[in-house]
């Protein structure tokens, strides 16, 4: 188990859980991210910056603070 | 003889195919009910000599180009035995539709799924088997470049020929391709008349151009490019457009209003001319540049590089509680402010939006630009001009960060910073030249009554009491400069420059144009008599102030429109009357502490 934050560029995994309150949770799951669906993370921005993330043909930035609340399975 | 077509998408190694089939045997030919050659060979298939046509490489059978016309005229004239269709099996998803489209006309088929080692690297699993049954005709995974599976599907074919059936005549096919292609015709025309679609770039592109666009080094230099070259455009387009406008309202005043004016008396003329007119031109002065901006704005929105400059400079923004589109905005308000808060609208969060708009004011805008360049000319060496500017910008960009790191707290956005980066996409003339339209009309609607007001509220304080010079010590404004001057003494600013600042209030356009008017003359004349008038420390001392209070009367209005909040209008133009004076306050004492 690892967090969406701690992925490498180019490494992928499925999403175990997410640990998130209400409105972040909701926001997150209209764009695609739930239990069980494979995720992969594209590449990071540079200083720390927000996570490229492939959602199937979905694309999608977030923040390293977001991406500490998912849970995945590296495969 | 037998004959066999073999048909697929564009790049899918359709030519690979035909030729290993083939050998050297191919040949050109004409074939009845099509214009153009189509090569042909002879091969020997099942105890059969057959004839293989390659036919050309389309997306759909009912499609409207030239080869998708070939393809259908050649199918509605000759009778087929066996048609090989040819897929790229990574993009099987959208490749299967033509094998549907074909399967539909009753020929007999083979399906052959050609770069399978590319699907496989790419971790796409096709069972074979089972697509098999479902589409009911023989399916093979092949290798065109290696001749993998090959033979087996040559064994498919010709088991195919072997079998006595029923295939539909050319007629048949003609029937069914017209009556399919009414329907296409009809969603041609329905989709044409109606819908608007945005030509979008495949994924393969998106990723190719994201590589770039989105690389660790190279993303910040080249975001920094793009924006400076449709900054360029927006100027170098707009300097006429202005002009030209200029031109037309001074051609208006001088030639038409001036004249029918011209026997009422002088408080109506002034008050019609100087006071309802010029307001009218102000507003008047800001489409071509409002226009210009959301064209260049929509093409940067729409096709997708805005998400993707706010992934870039999200890593900074968000240390301000800003993100990286208001970035974009903050960059754009170096052109224009209003534009740029206008712009701001792309954020959903309320805190972040208010946030960014409280920052952009700061940002040097072009008319705040002609002002420094006229007083750097006046009082400064071309050697110390480009320091001065450069300086000038410097603060422009300390001022912002400072004013985010300190509002920060009060507009805290809860929302999280998620974005999705859409495909790129080229987007279409209407939807960009529409966007233009409805914000232009969107800053008339808005901001027209409140800048009409305004000058001719400065309009009258800067031209009553009528018994003294317009813009003189005497006047209201000369007045207010004086009330203030316990505040505006320790800042160096005189009782001229005051009444300059009053009508800078307005615009900063014409502080220039109001400098003349004070000390009653112009160019070089102007220059010389302020250098004698004010000094250096003074000069800076008065550009700071400048800079920082509030830029103009529209970037009120557009302040006080967007955030549809009056008490937020109040606090941006108290927080920046409120740090000009206190930077010059600084400045200028620690200047004069300094003996200079």
């Amino acid at each position: 188990m690892q967090l969406l934050s701690q992925l490498e560029s180019g490494q992928s995994g499925i999403i175990l859980a997410i640990e998130a309150e209400e409105s972040l949770f909701h926001r997150l799951s209209a764009l695609g991210f739930r239990v069980g669906k494979p995720l992969s993370l594209i590449r990071r921005a540079n200083f720390n910056g927000p996570l490229h993330v492939r959602l199937g043909s979905t694309d999608i930035v977030l923040r390293i603070a977001d991406a500490m609340r998912i849970q995945v399975n590296t495969r | 003889m037998k004959r066999i077509a073999l048909l697929g998408m564009p790049n899918t190694g359709k030519s690979t195919l035909f030729n290993r089939i083939s050998g050297a045997s191919a040949r050109v030919g004409n074939w009845p009910g099509i214009t153009v050659d189509l090569m042909s060979a002879k091969i020997l298939m099942g105890g059969h000599i057959a004839e293989l046509i390659d036919l050309p490489g389309i997306y759909d059978l009912h499609g409207f180009s030239d080869d998708e016309q070939v393809v259908r005229h050649f199918l509605a004239n000759n009778a087929l035995d066996l048609v090989i269709i040819l897929l790229n099996s990574a993009q099987i998803d959208r490749q299967l539709s033509l094998v549907l489209q074909i399967k539909k006309l009753n020929l007999p088929c083979v399906l052959a799924l050609n770069m399978s080692d590319e699907a496989k690297r790419a971790g796409i699993t096709i069972d074979a088997h089972s697509l098999e049954q479902a589409l009911q005709m023989p399916v093979i995974e092949i290798s065109a470049k290696y001749g993998d599976g090959l033979p087996k599907a040559l064994q498919a074919a010709s088991n195919i020929l072997n079998q006595v059936q029923q295939k539909p005549s050319p007629n048949t096919i003609r029937q069914l391709l017209e009556e399919d292609n009414q329907i296409e015709h009809e969603m041609e025309r329905l989709i044409q008349q109606h819908v608007q679609i945005p030509t979008s770039l495949s994924n393969n592109a998106t990723d190719t151009l994201d590589k770039i666009l989105l690389h660790k080094w190279l993303g910040l230099p080249l975001f920094f490019l793009a924006m400076f070259l449709l900054f360029q455009f927006i100027f170098t387009a707009g300097k006429p457009l202005q002009d030209g406008l200029a031109w037309a309202l001074d051609w208006l005043r001088t030639d038409v209003l001036e004249i029918a004016f011209a026997s009422t008396p002088a408080w109506f003329h002034g008050l019609m001319l100087d006071g309802i007119y010029n307001g009218i031109a102000t507003v008047a002065a800001f489409v071509p540049i409002i226009v210009l901006f959301f064209l260049v704005m929509a093409i940067v929105e729409d096709s997708g590089y805005l998400s993707r400059a706010a992934f870039l400079m999200d890593a900074l923004m968000a240390k301000m509680g800003l993100d990286g589109r208001g970035f974009v905005m903050m960059l754009m308000g170096f052109g224009c402010n209003v534009p740029a808060l206008m712009g701001t609208r792309v954020m959903r969060s309320r805190a972040m939006r208010l946030l960014t708009m409280l920052v952009i004011p700061f940002s040097l805008c072009s008319a705040r630009l002609q002002v420094f360049i006229f007083m750097i000319a006046a009082l400064f060496t071309a050697q110390q001009a480009p320091l001065i500017l450069f300086g000038l910008y410097l603060i422009s960009f300390i001022t912002m960060f400072m004013t985010a790191l300190l509002f920060q707290r009060q507009y805290k956005s809860v929302e999280p910073f998620i974005l999705e980066l859409p495909p790129y996409r080229l987007p279409t003339a209407k939807q960009i030249l529409l966007r233009g339209w409805l914000e232009v009309k969107h800053f008339l609607n808005r901001a027209t009554k409140f800048i009409v007001i305004g000058v001719v509220l400065v309009w009258l304080m800067t031209n009553f009491p009528s018994n003294v010079a317009p813009a003189s010590a005497g006047t209201y404004a000369g007045q207010v400069g004086l009330l203030f001057a316990p505040i505006l003494d320790p800042i160096g600013i005189n009782q001229e420059l005051a009444i300059a600042l009053i009508f800078g209030f307005v615009a900063k356009e014409i502080v220039v144009g109001a400098l003349a008017v004070i000390y009653g003359m112009q160019g070089d004349a102007l220059m010389a008599q302020m250098a004698t008038q004010i000094d250096w420390v003074q000069a800076i001392s008065f550009m700071l102030f400048t800079l920082i209070y509030t830029p103009c009367l529209s970037t009120i209005a557009t302040l006080n429109s967007e955030s549809k909040s009056s008490a937020f209008m109040w606090l941006s133009i108290a927080w920046s009357l409120g740090l000009a004076w206190l930077v010059s306050f600084v400045f200028y004492q620690s200047a004069r502490m300094l003996g200079f």
